[in-house]
């Protein structure tokens, strides 16, 4: 845990979103996330997971129930959140660069300044060689990098990530997950985290919500005590088998009903 | 490269032997050469009436060119207005429709009366004739934007012109290309029939559909069947020089421009 925990980042409160009539995609759902808190969201399909981002970040408006991200609304705190999607969600007409620089564009942020920030995150996640290459040249892996500096380069308080890595081969999501928390321990970001696989919510998160379908509610929490900082081999150690042991029962628990 | 020899030495073979059937044809049924004149007295037309064919095929390509580029304009200009809302397409589309289907020969002579004879005539029904299929394609592009990536906009705040210019117009461009593709080959077809009907402000001067009537009338086969081929090399130039812009611009980022070879 972190040294600013306890002051929330997040608060949901009695949260339900319905489309139309058709029945609720999330309903009741209360959670608070604390400052620089890494929580990630699991459960089965259809459970809102991804809703409760949108809702988050303001690109969904909640049926009823309150969202406050640092105090404000969340369209108020968009300066201060980024969004990772799903596919590295690329413009392709625009080299690695451009890119990355797209946020900090839309933003008017002076060039000369632009440049500085890119040049450090293509360092930061290792990319300055395939600068000025287009996103269909380069593996899915670097991609979703790329992905991620664009999300880093406007300075965030607040991560919300969307199954980024679910298309990735498991090696590179191995690597991709440490270098994750890598950038959270320099730059101290809250993040929200939806994922389908339980190994990556156990060693990426300080707290696993897990969510249960139709309609989708909080099901249960689990704070996960491992270590900081977080390696590679903490994977292989029985702590960290328990724990995704633990979570997978709850896991199957929410299908069983 | 060396498929693409053998495409072209096919391409050869094939007009080789229509030469050779079109010779036999002449020799077999004795056809005369002001209904159907022999390939050599075609080459021999283009050679001694080389200066005025080649003034009909620039006079051609001027009004073609100038339809098209109209069409460019204006048709990506109607379809940012067609990207605003579901709500202006649905009222404005079926005109677009329209001008595809309107037949121009019967506008024709509308347009006579309205502009005159002569080049500016011709050049709006090139334009007429070919702006649908740049509008109906660069709409399809603008409005086909993954909703992440307006999302991702979104985040950023970004301004409705930002989302535009930044997002939807370049997301068209390969679409735009597809649109100025069709569009090329309908423009000039325009062009040419726009001259059959008004191509020209003085007797014995005009482009390619003027100069193929006028030497239909006179009875010169030979010339005609020069004039048809020089409107084929037109039609053929614009297509070259589209597909030759859409790989220069598309090539380093898009899919369908990395084999140019592959049409």
């Amino acid at each position: 845990m972190n040294a600013a925990a306890g002051v929330p980042e997040i608060v949901i409160e009695r949260v339900t979103k319905q489309y139309g009539n058709a029945h609720a995609v999330l309903e009741s759902i209360d959670l608070v996330v604390a400052k620089q808190e890494f929580i990630s969201i699991i459960g089965p399909s259809g459970c809102g997971k991804s809703t409760i981002l949108k809702l988050i970040a303001g690109l969904a408006v909640p049926t009823s129930g309150t969202i406050q991200v640092d105090g404000m609304t969340p369209q108020n705190a968009r300066e201060t959140i980024s969004f990772v999607f799903q596919d590295a969600t690329l413009l392709p007409w625009r080299t690695v660069k451009q890119n990355i620089g797209l946020g900090l564009e839309l933003e008017r942020v002076p060039s000369d300044r632009r440049e500085k920030e890119i040049a450090a995150l293509l360092d930061l996640v290792g990319l300055t060689k395939v600068a000025k290459s287009y996103p269909r040249e380069l593996s899915g892996g670097m991609r979703m990098r790329v992905s991620i500096a664009r999300a880093l380069a406007t300075n965030p308080r607040l991560m919300l990530l969307d199954e980024p890595f679910a298309a990735l081969d498991e090696m590179s999501r191995d690597r991709l997950n440490e270098e994750i928390l890598r950038l959270r321990s320099e730059q101290n970001w809250t993040a929200v985290f939806v994922t389908h696989s339980v190994s990556e919510a156990v060693f990426l998160s300080d707290r696993i919500v897990v969510l249960a379908p139709n309609p989708g509610r909080v099901h249960a929490e689990f704070r996960v005590e491992l270590p900081v900082p977080r390696t590679s081999a903490i994977r292989n150690s029985p702590d960290f088998d328990a724990i995704v042991a633990r979570v997978s029962h709850t896991l199957r628990e929410t299908l069983q009903q | 490269m060396k498929q693409r020899a053998i495409t072209v030495l096919n391409a050869l073979a094939v007009f080789a032997a229509l030469v050779v059937v079109w010779q036999l044809i002449l020799w077999i049924f004795h056809v005369p050469p002001f209904m159907l004149p022999s390939p050599w007295a075609v080459v021999r037309a283009v050679g001694a009436r080389f200066p005025s064919l080649l003034n009909a095929l620039s006079i051609t390509a001027e009004e073609s060119a100038g339809g098209l580029v109209a069409s460019v304009v204006v048709g990506v200009l109607v379809a940012l207005l067609f990207a605003q809302s579901r709500w202006v397409r649905k009222m404005l589309y079926p005109y677009t429709l329209l001008l595809q289907t309107v037949p121009i020969i019967a506008i024709a002579p509308l347009i006579l009366m309205w502009v005159g004879a002569g080049i500016p005539a011709v050049t709006l029904i090139a334009f007429i004739i070919s702006v649908a299929p740049i509008i109906a394609n660069t709409t399809q592009g603008l409005i086909s934007v993954d909703e992440n990536l307006v999302h991702l906009f979104l985040m950023h705040n970004a301004s409705r012109a930002q989302v535009l210019f930044k997002l939807r117009l370049p997301h068209a461009v390969p679409a735009l290309f597809v649109g100025i593709r069709i569009a090329s080959g309908i423009a000039v077809i325009g062009a040419i029939t726009g001259e059959l009907f008004a191509g020209s402000s003085h007797v014995g001067e005009g482009g390619l559909g003027y100069s193929i009537l006028y030497a239909s009338s006179q009875l010169q086969t030979d010339y005609e069947f020069a004039l048809v081929l020089a409107a084929t090399v037109l039609g053929f130039g614009f297509l070259f020089l589209v597909m030759f812009l859409e790989w220069y611009f598309l090539h380093r980022w898009h899919e369908s421009a990395r084999a140019p070879e592959a049409e």
